[in-house]
């Protein structure tokens, strides 16, 4: 079943065209990585899936649901995209408790015994159980970064959006947190993750695809991607980064 | 304030009847009761004009972020005039002009909270401005992410946060309508200013009272200190 399908999607900041002609599906349950260089339009096109980006042009379908259509309820479709930013932006004025249930419980997806419990079982999963009640300033960013992925889950999406989510980290923290994303995949999240951890895009994708200059350039399972790359830019990327 | 009278009168009827000092605190237990008439009223037009200050200030700082076109000129027009002009001319021009062109009828205590409201709200609407705009915008980006609308967002991220950020400028700006009272003696509002004044037209003893009617604003201005250092302290707790 697909679970998001693009369609030529631009998008123009000005004059500048930042995507050019986007043609993506992924299925349900599949893990895509986008790899690429800096400015090639990755993280653009990953917050049009949300539309934290307003495409200038083509259609975005998530869960059957045309975001671009102008009578769609994107709060609606939202709920059910989780999003994972390179920053973590935790809300520092609540403790990490009531920043995984802010959500659930405001949009009525649950009471607050609900959602504290859920929040609970989040955070065992995600292995900071013990810090619920702790505010985001006392955490490091590796948990940060966990608290943020808790936080997503618990609004139960059935697509999960990571932005470069370990680029902020310090190294000794990545681990933690691509473990802790290694797991939502072997639990079947469909997951489209922006990521220059090319390890981690080997191990986990299902599918890489290499951006560059607003255009998707190259795609397929990490074998073929990184074991034979078929276009220029792609083999220069590599030969760079690996 | 009765302990302090109290103890005023203690020390003026101990003093020898004929020194300086004794005289000076017999003049201070003389004035006090005027003064602390003008002192109610000076309060009285501060906590009011803030009150409604800082309504009339969000509505501004609101419309200002808006993306309508209408209600950005409104707020910039508001701004540009409240600031462009000094506020015994609003004063003056509500009191005595509004009033007297379209005939309407108001006290000078109504037309004095109505010209400190609007000063207080338009800078007060330029301190929110700057508050919300100080918060990352991934705090938004986040909240948007999960679902929730934008004005719930507004509410429960943005601007709580944005709120402690304010509290420094907003007290300074408290300050300064506090002190800004003082100007509205100009329309025969009897607050702490015009007392004095009315005061020392009587007895030409502009030195001490000017003195002891400053002290007053003094104390005042520290007491309101006092209490924003307290909220802000609760706050980052």
């Amino acid at each position: 079943m697909t679970k998001v399908k693009v369609e030529n999607l631009k998008k123009n900041f000005g004059k500048l065209e930042v995507l050019k002609d986007i043609n993506l599906e992924v299925k349900e349950g599949e893990v895509v990585c986008l790899i690429g260089p800096s400015g090639s339009g990755k993280s653009t096109f990953l917050r049009c899936l949300n539309k934290l980006e307003e495409p200038t042009d083509g259609t975005i379908i998530v869960d059957d649901y045309d975001l671009t259509a102008k009578s769609s309820d994107i709060n609606k479709i939202r709920e059910n995209i989780g999003m994972v930013f390179q920053q973590f932006n935790l809300f520092p004025h609540l403790s990490v408790m009531q920043n995984i249930m802010l959500a659930p419980v405001d949009r009525k997806r649950m009471t607050k015994e609900e959602a504290a419990e859920k929040a609970k079982k989040l955070l065992s999963v995600v292995g900071l159980l013990e810090k619920a009640d702790q505010y985001p300033a006392s955490l490091s960013g590796g948990q940060q970064q966990r608290v943020a992925i808790a936080r997503a889950l618990a609004m139960e999406p059935d697509i999960m959006l990571f932005d470069e989510p370990t680029s902020a980290l310090d190294p000794e923290m990545v681990g933690e947190v691509l473990e802790v994303m290694k797991k939502l995949a072997a639990d079947g999240m469909t997951m489209v993750v922006v990521t220059h951890e090319m390890g981690f895009a080997r191990e986990v994708a299902d599918r890489v695809i290499f951006m560059d200059g607003g255009y998707i350039v190259e795609q397929g399972t990490p074998e073929e991607v990184f074991g034979n790359p078929q276009n220029k830019r792609t083999q220069d990327f590599l030969n760079k980064v690996l | 304030m009765g302990e302090f009278y109290t103890l005023i009168s203690v020390a003026a009827s101990n003093a020898e009847s004929q020194s300086a000092i004794g005289e000076f605190f017999r003049y201070v237990v003389n004035i006090t009761p005027r003064l602390f008439e003008g002192l109610k009223m000076t309060v009285a037009m501060t906590v009011l004009s803030l009150i409604l200050g800082i309504l009339v200030g969000l509505v501004a700082c609101f419309f200002s972020l808006s993306r309508n076109k209408i209600l950005n000129f409104i707020s910039g027009a508001y701004l540009s005039l409240i600031r462009g002009t000094p506020l015994m001319i609003q004063a003056l021009f509500i009191y005595f002009g509004i009033t007297g062109a379209l005939g309407l009828r108001i006290t000078n205590f109504q037309a004095s909270v109505l010209v400190l409201m609007l000063n207080a709200g338009a800078y007060l609407s330029e301190i929110f401005r700057s508050g919300i705009n100080a918060i990352n915008k991934g705090q938004m980006e986040a909240a948007r992410s999960l679902g929730l609308p934008h004005g719930v967002a507004m509410r429960k991220i943005i601007l709580p946060q944005a709120f402690r950020i304010v509290i420094p400028s907003v007290t300074n700006q408290f300050i300064i309508t506090l002190k800004d009272t003082s100007i509205l003696s100009v329309i025969g509002v009897s607050e702490l200013m015009r007392q004095s004044q009315q005061i020392v037209a009587g007895n030409f003893r502009a030195f001490e009272t000017y003195a002891i009617v400053g002290v007053w604003y003094y104390i005042l201005v520290i007491i309101l200190t006092k209490l924003f250092r307290l909220l802000e302290r609760r706050l980052s707790e």
